[in-house]
């Protein structure tokens, strides 16, 4: 999990946009601990802050393509890291 | 199985299932569907998710023509909860596999989600709990759809569950079917707890927040004795629970053998045993529990149900079916007993409310209103055994006063030849520790007095009894209240004047032999009390009593003389005394 704020609410939401775009079931895990890749509660209950890690499991037609999708938006933090990145930045040389 | 502490104001056992009543109305729980309804309570759901989405989709829309698709990204979070996978099929399975109630089922498997959100104990999670606990709202607002009912609707008995009871909504309950109460805040001496107490119902206040852990419907018990409330109890717990609410019912039968015999000291003092009551129904309840009269009639719920003024004629019909019931018994009337905060009529908000316009000063600050309860006491008076009584009274200025617009207002009957009995009495209220001092001057004007325990510990202990942050403060045995109502009957006594007590530490058991042995002869209790109290005092005998209280009366502090008092109750009478 890369996301300074784990796997919160944004960023969940936006994982779930992608999840649901497949027909595969997909999981996932923290410490043995699988949820639906589909519902936004049962991935908020996994309480996944930074540094946790998850494993992805897909089952069905479109797995690997949904896998891979995934690993790309885990790696780019579902788009918030950058937008942070930026605003230390900009705290730092103001 | 969960076990959660608040402030015991009304003894009983209740175990029952739960109404919450909030501020969206009153939620109805029917908990189990029948098995040949699973398929149509399913498409019902069905019905009520996508309702529900389209009106957050049309919010959506809206908002994001507005405002920009950022700010629409909210609801769309909403709608994916609301169309979350696994939150449908856990809904979906507890009605196919337990026939819950969708109803129930979505209120039970949201709030489960709540609570481990709440547990993650995370801030940006906190938020989510509150769009749980909306989609919960608007999915109930649409199964429920016409049946949202009125609190004074309920139809099957339930455990009546809030953050907070106003009184005109404990006033529309049907006793019937309120098992019992229980509310997240207010003290001991709030109008739940007077209410409950009135109405014999098992009630826990001050609990706190807890509202987020229950369901409508779930299974709960309420411990009145104790102050506890257990959510999602064992089988072990309830049956333990059953059996002490047997036991107070074999006690209560016992105790109603004594409805008929008078409270009567082993040594044949005779004791005035009245009950308190706030409506008028409770009239038959106080005869049923075998009281002399009553020692305390309290009005304000005239005045907090209505939505206008009472007139004269909605007083004295209240009084006249009280009056008519105690057929020829004492009853004490109370005029208004309540804050400017209460009525609506507050020129300014006052600091300290207790300190402010209320009780008599209201009264006589506003004279319409008090002629009006006046002169409809006095009417009522030439139906039976009337007595009037002026609460707050604290400078003798105050007690003429009032007693001029009485005398006023009996000419003007008198005039217009109306009946009444002229020779009604006129006491106050001993609740204000002024009034204690300047007693010997107030007893030479007034027919009878009542010590009202409750506001005399508070002001004279300098505790408000409903800031949790010092209510342990609020004690009835403190020696400084004790002093004071041994000032109080003594001199009244001396005086040739009766006195009474009508503040819950008359119907305490603990107490009831100390104020015995300080000189009391005649209290006014809650109805409910009044079988243990007069049990006590056909069980002691006065020289006993005042042993008793010349012993607790050289003790130093509240609790050396409470843990003394509780021994001398378990030698007296061993089934009432705490355990």
């Amino acid at each position: 999990m890369n996301n300074s704020q784990g796997l919160h609410a944004r960023p969940a939401h936006a994982l779930v946009n992608l999840t649901s775009q497949y027909d595969c079931d997909i999981e996932i895990i923290r410490d043995g601990e699988a949820v639906d890749g589909k519902s936004i509660l049962a991935i908020l209950t996994l309480g996944a802050e930074q540094g946790i890690q998850l494993t992805l499991r897909a089952t069905g037609r479109d797995a690997d393509d949904a896998l891979e999708a995934l690993e790309e938006q885990f790696a780019k933090g579902f788009g918030e890291n950058g937008d942070e990145a930026q605003e230390q930045e900009s705290q730092t040389s103001g | 199985m969960r076990t959660l502490q608040g402030i015991a104001v009304s003894p009983g056992v209740a175990i029952g299932e739960a109404l919450i009543v909030d501020n969206e109305g009153f939620r109805i729980p029917r908990r189990f569907v029948m098995r040949d309804a699973v398929d149509d309570e399913l498409e019902r759901l069905d019905h009520a998710i996508d309702a529900v989405a389209a009106e957050i989709e049309t919010n959506r829309d809206a908002v994001s023509n507005r405002l920009g698709e950022q700010y629409g990204a909210i609801f769309s979070a909403h709608v994916q909860m609301l169309r979350d996978p696994s939150l449908y099929r856990e809904i979906v399975g507890l009605i196919r596999t337990k026939h819950y109630s969708p109803e129930y089922a979505v209120s039970r498997t949201l709030r489960q989600f709540a609570k481990v959100f709440e547990e993650l104990d995370s801030d940006y999670l906190a938020e989510r709990v509150h769009d749980i606990f909306d989609i919960e709202r608007s999915l109930l607002a649409k199964l429920l759809g016409e049946r949202r009912e009125e609190l004074s609707h309920v139809t099957s008995p339930v455990v009546v569950l809030a953050h907070n009871l106003t009184p005109s909504e404990t006033a529309s309950l049907d006793s019937r079917f309120v098992l019992g109460f229980v509310t997240e805040i207010g003290g001991a001496g709030g109008h739940t707890a007077i209410v409950a107490k009135g109405m014999e119902i098992p009630a826990v206040v001050g609990m706190g927040q807890f509202l987020t852990d229950v369901s409508g419907g779930d299974l709960l018990i309420v411990d009145g004795d104790h102050g506890r409330v257990v959510l999602q109890p064992d089988e072990e717990t309830i049956a333990r629970y059953r059996h002490e609410a047997e036991e107070h019912r074999s006690l209560a039968v016992r105790l109603e053998e004594l409805r008929d015999l008078p409270a009567e000291t082993t040594d044949g003092q005779h004791i005035q045993l009245n009950a308190n009551i706030e409506f008028p129904r409770e009239a038959k309840v106080c005869l049923d529990r075998g009281a002399d009269g009553i020692g305390l009639y309290r009005t304000e719920f005239l005045y907090l149900g209505a939505t206008s003024e009472p007139t004269e004629e909605d007083h004295y019909n209240a009084y006249a079916e009280v009056i008519r019931k105690m057929d020829g018994r004492p009853v004490v009337i109370r005029t208004l007993d309540l804050g400017a905060d209460k009525l609506g009529q507050l020129p300014q908000d006052e600091q300290n409310p207790f300190l402010g316009l209320r009780s008599i000063r209201l009264s006589l600050r506003n004279l319409p209103l008090f002629r009006t309860q006046l002169r409809a006491i006095a009417r009522a008076s030439a139906l039976g055994t009337v007595k009037v009584m002026f609460p707050l009274i604290s400078t003798l200025a105050d007690l003429r006063q009032a007693k001029m617009v009485v005398a006023d207002m009996l000419e003007d009957l008198e005039e217009a030849g109306v009946e009444f009995d002229r020779d009604m009495a006129v006491g106050m209220m001993v609740e204000v520790p002024a009034a204690v001092t300047m007693l010997d001057r107030f007893l030479k004007e007034v027919d009878f007095i009542s010590i009202g325990t409750n506001d005399l510990i508070q002001y004279a202990l300098a505790v408000d009894r409903s800031n949790n942050e010092v209510a342990d403060r609020y004690q009835a045995s403190d020696p400084a209240v004790l002093r004071l109502i041994d000032q109080s009957l003594t001199g009244a006594r001396e005086a040739g004047v009766p006195a009474s007590v009508c503040g819950q530490m008359g119907g305490e058991p603990a107490y009831i032999m100390l104020l015995l042995g300080l000189g009391l002869r005649s209290a006014s209790v809650p109805p409910s009390a009044v079988p243990e109290i007069k049990k006590i005092c056909r069980s002691v005998s006065i020289p006993q009593c005042e042993e008793i209280a010349g012993r607790a009366m050289a003790m130093d502090s509240a609790r050396e003389i409470d843990t003394y008092l509780r021994e001398e109750l378990r030698k007296v009478a061993p089934e009432l005394a705490p355990s």
